[in-house]
């Protein structure tokens, strides 16, 4: 498939690929080479211009709009600006998508305690994203997209923020999720992350193209049953 | 069917801002008033033509010019017509006291000079044939004309039907005002809280679950302002009624607005907030629908 915005030239081309079910991949990439284009796709922000793309084994390509939101319950984003909603309090933010999925408030109130505990938050639950610093924003941004229990976890520069010890423990939390059957893909720079991470895999991104000389990508091992799959036309 | 509009108070902290912030209620407020005022004025037309129609419509008038001799005459044949249910001849001093106020004091007094017409004011039952009256007092007298007093009000009934069509057209003027309005209100909304609808949509919010949130604001600042605009208008239009209205009596005797010309009015708020609700709803929608 391919992704080109407007007029313009494409930003991705040719990607033909399929993430494995509870695979942990991390995507890297010189800058510009079209990790967070490709990471919209994935988290369902933008069609592929041509070519197809399917989600937990539903093709997605010309799904209507109306029929996005399920499937966009069942992912989970770290925004790299992290695009937590201002106004609510870090505990509103990470409360968010449960209550967009209809939980009842009696469901919501400990989970999200008990996830801004974990990301060492439980402190600063009252308190808005502008009053918090660029790690503590970005801790709120990942105990949201995780809150749910999402199938697919679609990070961009998640440690980018915080120190070692916080990206340490937000890896932990990725490679628990990951354990319990999440479908984990990470976009970064951090080299030092990767190797952390025994058993991930990698997907290259040059010049909008997939690095991929051994065609794993194509056919992933083990668990078959394809979490995502982008196809060329 | 009304769940949106109690919305949680998570919900409720989707959307900052006050309540009832914003220039919309008071917007909403200014239409409403202008509408009810408007609206008031063409129903208060439209019942005071209904009112003359009705009081003049079995009502004829027979003028004899220079006929005073054969007003008796006139008024026998007129009094023995069938379907004739009452006639008398109009006074002559009350005739010169009518010219006098546009002739002056020439037309006063009884030796005047200018002749007069005899005049026979003549009602008919609802079911009598006026032609039938017409020429029995035409074989009378000859020179007599059977008159509907309806013919002559003709061009001032005319004048209130149009203006009865202008006030309504005013009103639906004033309704697309308030439809443009809270689209411009809903657009500003939506621009101002974009970047939530973003993380919204992201998440895996509907069209629906956002709508909702926009929806109810924009339902609750109408309400308010068509209530406010609709109360001060209903002051206002109490006093004006209490006073000024009354001197119309005389043309329509009775009321100008009827219990079902009340009732209008007061569903005007109620009206405005379900019009801005659906302005509001079908904004959202479009604007969302324009994403992904």
């Amino acid at each position: 498939m391919g992704l080109r915005y407007g007029t313009g030239g494409e930003v991705l081309r040719d990607l033909d690929f399929r993430l494995g079910t509870g695979a942990f991949y991390f995507l890297t990439g010189p800058s510009g080479a079209g990790k967070t284009s490709l990471l919209k796709l994935l988290y369902l922000a933008q069609r592929p211009t041509r070519g197809r793309i399917g989600l937990f084994g539903e093709e997605l390509t010309d799904a209507p709009r109306d029929a996005l939101p399920p499937f966009r319950r069942r992912i989970g984003v770290v925004y790299q600006d992290f695009r937590l909603v201002r106004h609510l309090s870090a505990f509103d933010n990470v409360a968010l998508p449960l209550r967009i999925a209809g939980h009842d408030e009696s469901e919501v109130e400990g989970p999200v305690r008990e996830m801004l505990a974990w990301v060492g938050l439980a402190d600063r639950a009252s308190a808005r994203p502008p009053t918090l610093s660029g790690g503590e924003q970005q801790r709120v941004a990942i105990a949201r997209a995780v809150i749910a229990r999402p199938e697919l976890l679609v990070a961009d520069e998640p440690t980018g923020n915080v120190d070692a010890a916080m990206a340490k423990r937000i890896l932990h939390l990725l490679t628990a999720l990951n354990r319990l059957g999440t479908t984990v893909v990470v976009a970064t720079h951090d080299l030092g992350l990767i190797a952390a991470t025994p058993g991930s895999q990698l997907i290259r991104l040059e010049n909008g193209q997939l690095i991929d000389p051994t065609g794993a990508l194509r056919h992933p091992p083990v668990r078959p049953a394809a979490s995502f799959e982008a196809r060329g036309a | 069917m009304f769940d949106w509009l109690f919305a949680s108070p998570a919900d409720r902290r989707l959307l900052p801002g006050g309540k009832y912030a914003g220039p919309t209620p008071w917007l909403i407020a200014i239409m409403m008033f202008v509408m009810m005022i408007v609206a008031a004025a063409g129903l208060a037309l439209a019942g005071g033509a209904r009112l003359v129609r009705e009081g003049v419509e079995h009502r004829y008038s027979i003028q004899i010019a220079d006929g005073r001799a054969q007003e008796a005459r006139a008024l026998a044949a007129a009094r023995a017509a069938p379907g004739v249910v009452s006639a008398a001849a109009v006074p002559e001093a009350e005739l010169r006291a009518t010219l006098e106020q546009w002739l002056g004091p020439v037309a006063a007094g009884e030796g005047s000079d200018l002749p007069l017409p005899a005049l026979i004011e003549v009602e008919l039952a609802p079911a009598a044939d006026p032609q039938a009256v017409a020429a029995v007092v035409g074989r009378a007298v000859p020179s007599a004309r059977f008159i509907a007093d309806r013919a002559q009000l003709a061009p001032m009934l005319g004048t209130l039907t149009s203006l009865t069509w202008i006030a309504a057209v005013l009103v639906a003027l004033i309704a697309l005002a308030t439809a443009a309005a809270v689209v411009l209100a809903t657009r500003g909304a939506l621009d101002t809280h974009r970047a939530t609808i973003e993380v919204m949509h992201g998440i895996g919010a509907t069209d629906v679950q956002v709508t909702r949130l926009f929806q109810r604001k924009i339902a609750l600042d109408a309400l308010l302002g068509g209530v406010s605009g609709g109360l001060v208008a209903a002051l206002i239009l109490l006093l004006v009624a209490s006073g000024g209205i009354g001197a119309l009596g005389d043309w329509t005797n009775g009321s100008l607005l009827g219990p079902g010309d009340v009732a209008l009015l007061f569903c005007l708020p109620l009206l405005a907030a379900i019009l801005a609700t659906l302005v509001a709803r079908a904004t959202v929608l479009r604007a969302l629908r324009a994403q992904l």
